[in-house]
């Protein structure tokens, strides 16, 4: 996970809000200068601070948590993910299988779920627009639709959620040749806008949901899907009596040869392809 | 069925817990017929390997019989008599093509959790902490084996349980551990620690070709078993140990070292009791006092083989000592497939056989006395194995 750091200093408040911050705090200065006490240096610090905003343009709290009142400039409809706003994430992995193999399987919407964890669902709306559903940290569920505006077959899928997401993102995976016949390079790029902005990816990655580390877990689920034929289980194993009790939930998830849930197709099988 | 499940430091319990069932396409369920407990298992006994749970089911040395394979396992059928190696091997990555089966990508579920502490992650391991997969082990009457088709090794009939199990792990692990050596005619190879793993990385030398091999522990009955493999033996508490290999090669130092000993070593030197101090603040997680005596020892351009396991990250390791002979450094979990099938022709041929390193047997009930004996009696214990039947 990066939080953007190039691009900090951007404009995020309305022009009205400059002007307001940079008179108030102008005045609140003047003032606090003026009386040459605890209180007035106090006041001039936070004077001279609100000044700096209404001059940048530039809040931190905004930026913080994901705020930006500033309008979207040029390009504004094309673009899922204002560029001054986000959380960047950037994995890659190397799967033993061709090229072509590789992007047909992720191509195939069908084959998401079964390699992404937090997945609930993706439907295919037509015109290359889809519809996802997330578990988000915390329970619930976010949803989106998103459209592949850029795809080179073989090479890259590129896509961005469309207006009114739950949670805006945009992306691209590129599939490359690795050196010496080890297959497939997959890597991918990732920006999305979290809800409550950089300190709401920070409150999520502390209770083990940060983003990077969820990518990176799925990219290791399709790497074995596609070479192993399957991702091995483990919850739902026996254990002694101190697992038991904390586990009497998920054991009944717990998945027999027979019953496998519905998401889980049968096993790849690239000769299918 | 009973199964052996770790608590905390020297808290093993037998417990009666759910009979494993197929959980992928490609596993089986072995009926565990003989178990053993590992030198590695005192690292978790002891407390010292991060991301265990209480209640987890130990065992990684196991052998048994099939009852049932899921339906993409085509090698295996419901009776076959299997070992099955501690590693757990997809045998289609980059990694189990190249022979490096202990580095299996697609093994290890908890892959990411590894990656954060070491880099990158080895294959998924049998009964050794969530890092490693979190999978349940064979310290028990049944247990589950992903990946069927790829790791287990069927054992023909006229070779024993006790005979075959050491196949999972501690014989192959000594001969990589002598292999690593790239042992030359005329080669000495000295071997610190001679528990299980050191007394067979002393007989797969001289299968190798070693014209000499010196054994270093401070257990008379180790060293006495050692000796039985035609080792010479060195007390390695003894002050002047690197001035006696010296002399014993005649001023060259060994040509290569096996450091049989790992993370938990022990000594009386001062860098010993300066190891125990940090390790007892969890400023370092391991000791590596046998370790830095190998690289002392060892002959200019000679090589370290290190078998013992480390978990973490030790002070003072002799990089300079290293760097000015020119040595290699080999080291990693067993290839344990790589090895056993041809370890195996050697048993069904006679020219070994394993089970000499067993000092006790036991049922599966009396596994905590086990591991109690082999932590707190080293002089006696050298191998417990667990009959779960």
């Amino acid at each position: 996970m990066q939080i953007i750091m190039h691009r900090k200093h951007a404009v995020n408040l309305t022009r009205a809000e400059r002007i307001a911050s940079a008179i108030g705090g102008g005045i609140l200065m003047t003032a606090g200068l003026g009386r040459r006490s605890r209180a007035g240096i106090a006041m001039a610090l936070i004077g001279g601070d609100l000044l700096r905003r209404g001059i940048t343009g530039h809040s931190y709290a905004y930026e913080a948590m994901g705020i930006r009142t500033a309008p979207l400039g040029q390009g504004a409809e094309t673009t899922a993910v204002p560029y001054e706003l986000g959380i960047r994430v950037d994995k890659a992995i190397t799967i033993g299988r061709p090229r072509a193999e590789v992007y047909r399987f992720w191509r195939s919407l069908d084959n998401m779920p079964r390699f992404m964890r937090n997945l609930e669902s993706v439907r295919e709306m037509g015109g290359d627009r889809s519809h996802w559903a997330v578990r988000a940290p915390g329970g619930g569920t976010v949803e989106w639709d998103a459209v592949i505006h850029n795809e080179i077959e073989n090479e890259l899928i590129a896509w961005r959620s469309l207006p009114g997401a739950d949670v805006a993102n945009a992306g691209s995976v590129w599939f490359r040749d690795a050196p010496g016949g080890r297959g497939t390079e997959v890597r991918i790029e990732l920006q999305y806008d979290p809800p409550a902005g950089a300190l709401g990816a920070i409150v999520a990655s502390l209770r083990g949901k940060e983003p990077g580390q969820q990518i990176q877990e799925d990219l290791h689920r399709l790497k074995a899907l596609i070479e192993a034929g399957e991702v091995l289980r483990v919850e739902g194993q026996p254990a002694g009596a101190a697992q038991r009790r904390e586990s009497e939930g998920r054991l009944v998830q717990e998945a027999s040869e027979e019953s496998f849930p519905a998401s889980d197709a049968p096993a790849y099988n690239p000769t299918a392809l | 069925m009973k199964a052996v499940c770790w608590y905390g430091a020297h808290d093993v319990r037998v417990e009666s817990v759910r009979e494993p069932k197929l959980m992928n396409r490609q596993d089986a369920v072995v009926k565990v017929t003989l178990t053993a407990i590992c030198g590695s298992d005192l690292h978790l006994y002891d407390g010292y390997i991060p991301n265990m749970h209480k209640g987890d089911i130990l065992g990684h040395e196991f052998m048994g019989e099939i009852v049932e394979v899921g339906r993409e396992v085509n090698n295996l059928k419901a009776g076959d008599r299997v070992v099955v190696p501690f590693t757990i091997c997809c045998g289609r990555c980059w990694f189990c093509q190249k022979g490096m089966w202990a580095l299996c990508d697609n093994s290890n579920p908890n892959a990411a959790m590894c990656e954060k502490l070491y880099g990158a992650s080895g294959a998924g391991l049998f009964g050794y902490s969530h890092i490693y997969g979190g999978f349940a082990g064979g310290q028990a009457q049944y247990a589950r084996v992903p990946f069927a088709d790829v790791g287990p090794l069927k054992i023909p009939e006229g070779v024993s349980d006790e005979q075959a199990l050491f196949l999972s792990d501690i014989f192959p692990t000594g001969y990589m551990a002598a292999e690593n050596c790239g042992i030359q005619p005329g080669d000495v190879v000295a071997v610190w620690g001679c528990g299980p793993v050191g007394q067979f990385a002393i007989r797969s030398a001289y299968m190798l070709g070693a014209e000499r091999v010196i054994a270093l522990d401070r257990f008379p009955a180790r060293l006495e078993m050692a000796r039985r493999g035609k080792a010479e033996t060195l007390d390695y508490e003894d002050a002047y140990v690197i001035e006696k290999l010296l002399e014993m090669t005649g001023g060259r130092g060994p040509d290569a070292c096996i450091d049989a000993v790992g993370m938990e070593a022990h000594g009386k030197a001062l860098d010993e009791i300066y190891d125990r101090a940090r390790q007892a603040v969890r400023l370092d997680t391991d000791r590596p006092h046998a370790l830095r005596q190998a690289i002392q020892a060892c002959r200019k351009g000679g090589t370290v083989s290190v078998p013992g396991a480390y978990g973490g990250v030790v002070d003072k390791f002799p990089i300079g000592a290293a760097f000015a002979k020119g040595l290699t450094l080999r080291m990693g979990q067993t290839h344990v497939p790589r090895y056993s099938k041809t370890l195996l022709e050697r048993i069904v041929a006679g020219q070994i056989d394993p089970s000499f390193v067993i000092t006790h047997r036991m049922g599966i009930d009396d596994a905590a006395e086990g591991y109690r004996s082999f932590r707190w009696q080293p002089e006696e214990c050298i191998k417990v194995v667990l009959n779960p039947s």
